[in-house]
């Protein structure tokens, strides 16, 4: 299995955190982080969002099952203090070395163009903590286009 | 009980015990070589502040630090927008050696802990573990019950091979299976979250917003000891609002990048120390050397596993099935069994099958399920009970002597006893002794009086099987072979004859080996490797009863030689003493490992008579290394049956054998091997007292008579036969 695809309507998992005033409209948008082959075990994941000036908005996903691991998500955990609570529903397995992840959620249009950044924590057992390894705005002109990862992940693209 | 909790968990997890032994064994090198690879730290009080400037001037991108549990100091860099890493010699700063763990350590630990199927694999290792625990505690039991008590447990082991080496390395590792298997199940608790979590990293703080600190003017950098150091994560460049955290040996915390002061911070909890404190035990990292040993003992598990499976296979604990089983009331024969691995129900299958044969209706139970209620038509009850340990009832024959006790009457029918036991062991058929001491306290009849087989003896079983169909007016003849045996023709090479004179004719017997290539005896083909002292069985024509002698020889002297006497009417005996050189024998090889010399210089005291001399030979002969062998010798007269006279004269010259005393009893003098013994009673007593082991041979009155003199003769010194029983150090082949 290459790709795990997680098709999943979060419109109300999300409501709470990234449904923002004024945004009816959501839309669905698939994320796809493809990993490099580092030669270790799975890597945990973690996708969220933070305003302009860089505060925590919500988490998207989460990729590794084990809330002990996921102080090494270190960025994430500093926002959230590690609350599961947080990604109650979006949890699914961590990511195999050269593997890809690609997950599909009904996003609200209001998350779009208006400063918001999405991150990616990255962190794989005995091997280097990569908090924010991927820092990309969410922008309409942005879809489509890949971010390099620094460490663990070769690329990053969101589509619509 | 404990036998099937030892049973079923170690077949069904022996082979995932054996992955995780051989992938636990093999990481536990791991740790080992890290600490001989990692560079050295000459400076005891090296600062973590200094030892940060160090590498930050030689990597300027330095991300983090960290300090392994063997001391290994790894950086991390991002330079030129590409990751870096390397090990750190802390002298210097720079970096010696790749930071990659090898590659065969990731794919074992991931074996080790998950068999390469996440989470379902790290259940099933908790599972394994879980069974190893199980395993290792019934299996003290089991080696506490077998030796006779939790203060005799290391003692001397008697017994087959495989099992004595399942237990001798279940005693030499069961230690570090126990370690491994709790730390084990501790961090797959805590890997599932089932531990309650500590406080982990502190909320991380309000930070200053100034950046430009160094890491050398920091204070609690430099008060943290670099042995404490755990890993050190620099701020993101570029960022004023991250900040320095830390992890010591103490607990975890931020360090302000503007104004280098310590600004948050959680001490470890006491449950994080417990489970670091376990990651070090099970992993050795930390602790290579306890790491090794447990590597080391984790082998064990292996050879365990086979040995198990053999001994299961081997019959232990299977219950043949027996046909035509009697209702209880109907019968008028009950068998009742008492067994702890199951060949006493074999014998008891051979005497169903014979009885039902001659006519009788026969029920055949556990001892345990005795109801003599039940048994409305019995005119007899034969209980046939085998001993465990120090003489505690065998697992089928829980709460018999309870049941018996119990009744208000003692049952009508009377009652046969037969003991199965190891002679070698001090309490040789206790248990059967203690069911014929109840029934004869309850006032129960006795059909005839208790009888022993050894060790499985076919012969033992045929003779008290005569007795007893004497007794019950049924002729019995029973060949039971508790394993059928593989024969071989054997060639007889040459012979010599004694007491012809006195119409006792004995003849030492020496036939030839046949030579067989080392493959074809792997495949079973061919006489198995003998050493003096194991058995020779023969079934001579005419008579389903197998017949042993001991040999006096060994595979490498190249002949196998027996000594026999003619019995009055002997079947085997007299075919033997027919043979003429050339003529052959079938025969096999029964190991009798219980009956040889230990290992090692102690002194040995060698008593036999009559036949009894021929495994007393082979030891002295095979006696290159001129051990202190000294043999006490009794015969009838030395001009008729001194079997081996020429060579025990020769032996003593050579130094095989420290010492030579015969016995006569048929000449002026009278003396049997016991008044011998008695008579150099203060030599015996020194010899034992330096440590001497006892090897004694010949029949039953002769063993009794020594038993009897060897007591009188330690009692004054404050030893006693079953002292040295219970050490291992007094061996007996009767017959």
């Amino acid at each position: 299995m290459k790709s795990l695809l997680a098709a999943l309507a979060l419109t109300t998992a999300l409501s709470t955190v990234l449904v923002l005033p004024g945004a009816a409209q959501a839309r669905p948008v698939t994320l796809t982080t493809t990993l490099n082959a580092y030669g270790g075990d799975g890597a945990y994941l973690a996708l969220y969002v933070t305003d302009a000036s860089g505060a925590y908005k919500g988490s998207l996903w989460m990729a590794g099952g084990k809330a002990k691991y996921y102080e090494h998500l270190r960025d994430w955990y500093r926002a959230t203090a590690g609350n599961t609570a947080e990604i109650n529903g979006i949890t699914g397995a961590s990511v195999g070395a050269g593997r890809q992840l690609s997950i599909t959620l009904d996003l609200s249009d209001a998350l779009f163009d208006a400063g918001y950044v999405l991150h990616i924590d990255a962190a794989v057992e005995d091997m280097r903590d990569s908090p924010s390894e991927i820092t990309v705005p969410l922008t309409s002109a942005g879809a489509g286009k890949p971010t390099p990862g620094r460490r663990y992940i070769s690329s990053f693209s969101y589509d619509m | 009980m404990i036998r099937s909790l030892h049973r079923w968990p170690g077949l069904i997890a022996a082979a995932l015990l054996v992955v995780l032994a051989l992938s636990g064994a093999a990481l536990s090198l791991f740790p080992a070589l890290e600490t001989l690879q990692a560079p050295a730290q000459a400076e005891a009080r090296l600062s973590v502040a200094e030892l940060a400037t160090r590498i930050q001037a030689r990597y300027p991108g330095v991300e983090q630090i960290r300090r392994a549990p063997s001391g290994q100091i790894t950086a991390y860099w991002f330079e030129d927008g590409a990751p870096g890493a390397a090990t750190i010699d802390p002298a210097t700063g720079a970096g010696v050696a790749s930071a990659d763990a090898p590659v065969a350590h990731g794919w074992l630990k991931t074996l080790h802990r998950s068999l390469f199927l996440d989470d379902a694999g790290r259940i099933a290792a908790a599972a394994g573990a879980a069974s190893l625990l199980l395993l290792s505690i019934s299996g003290i039991a089991l080696v506490a019950r077998r030796t006779g008590g939790w203060r005799k447990v290391f003692s001397p082991l008697k017994g087959p091979v495989s099992g004595r080496l399942h237990v001798e390395i279940a005693r030499l590792s069961v230690a570090g299976l126990l370690l491994s298997s709790i730390t084990a199940l501790w961090m797959s608790a805590s890997t599932f979250s089932l531990l309650p979590e500590g406080a982990g990293p502190p909320v991380f703080p309000a930070v200053s917003g100034e950046t430009g600190a160094a890491v050398g003017d920091m204070p609690v950098l430099r008060e943290t000891p670099v042995f404490a150091l755990r890993e050190l994560t620099f701020p993101y460049p570029d960022d004023p609002t991250d900040a320095f955290t830390l992890k010591t040996d103490a607990g975890q915390g931020y360090i302000d990048q503007g104004t280098g002061a310590l600004i948050a911070w959680n001490d470890l909890g006491g449950l994080e120390r417990i489970t670091e404190t376990v990651y070090m035990l099970h992993t050795g990292e930390g602790a290579s050397v306890l790491g090794l040993v447990l590597g080391l003992m984790a082998l064990g598990i292996p050879v365990m596993a086979g040995t198990g499976v053999v001994l299961w296979a081997g019959g232990a604990g299977k219950r043949p099935r027996i046909r035509a089983n009697a209702a209880a009331a109907r019968a008028d024969t009950i068998l009742l069994v008492g067994s702890e691995g199951g060949t006493t129900w074999g014998f008891a299958k051979a005497l169903h099958d014979a009885l039902t044969g001659a006519g009788h209706t026969v029920h055949t139970d556990a001892m345990s399920r005795f109801s003599p209620a039940r048994y409305t038509g019995a005119r007899r009850i034969v209980v046939l009970a085998a001993t465990y340990g120090d003489g505690t009832a065998p697992a089928s024959a829980a709460g018999f002597l309870d049941r018996l006790a119990a009744l208000p009457t003692p049952p009508a029918a009377p009652l046969a006893v037969l003991g199965f036991g190891d002679r070698n062991f001090p309490a040789f058929c206790g248990f059967a002794q203690d069911v014929v001491d109840a029934a004869a306290a309850k006032g129960w009849a006795e059909l005839l009086p208790m009888d022993s087989v050894d060790r499985q003896s076919p012969q033992d079983f045929a003779r008290w099987a005569r007795a007893f169909g004497a007794a019950i007016g049924t002729p019995l003849e029973i060949d039971h072979q508790p394993v059928a045996p593989h024969t071989e023709g054997l060639t007889l090479l040459s012979r010599r004859d004694y007491g012809t004179d006195m119409q006792t004719p004995v003849s030492i017997l020496r036939f030839a080996v046949p030579r067989v290539a080392v493959w074809r005896r792997w495949l079973g083909q061919g006489l198995p490797r003998f050493a003096a002292g194991d058995l020779i069985g023969i079934v001579p024509d005419g008579s389903p009863v197998t017949r042993f002698y001991s040999l006096a020889s060994a595979t490498s002297d190249g002949f196998a030689e027996i000594c026999v006497k003619k019995h009055p009417g002997g079947v085997c005996s007299g075919q033997l003493l027919g043979l003429r050189p050339g003529d052959s024998v079938r025969a096999f090889v029964r190991p009798n490992p219980t009956f040889r010399p230990k290992r090692g210089r102690a002194p040995v005291i060698l008593i036999g008579a009559g036949t009894g001399i021929g495994p007393l030979a082979g030891f002295a002969r095979a006696n290159t290394k001129r051990r202190a062998m000294h043999l006490w010798f009794g015969v009838r007269h030395p001009d008729s049956d001194l079997l081996y006279g020429k060579e025990l004269t020769e032996w003593q010259a050579d130094g095989r054998l420290a010492s030579l005393t015969t016995a006569f009893s048929r000449t002026g003098t009278r003396t049997y091997v016991q008044d011998a013994l008695r008579r150099d009673g203060a030599r015996v007593a020194q010899l034992i007292g330096n440590g001497a082991e006892v090897l004694v041979c010949g029949g039953r009155g002769m063993a009794a008579g020594v038993a009897e003199a060897l007591g009188e003769i330690l009692a004054p010194h404050g030893l006693s036969l079953q002292t040295l029983k219970a050490e291992g150090r007094y061996g007996e082949d009767i017959y």
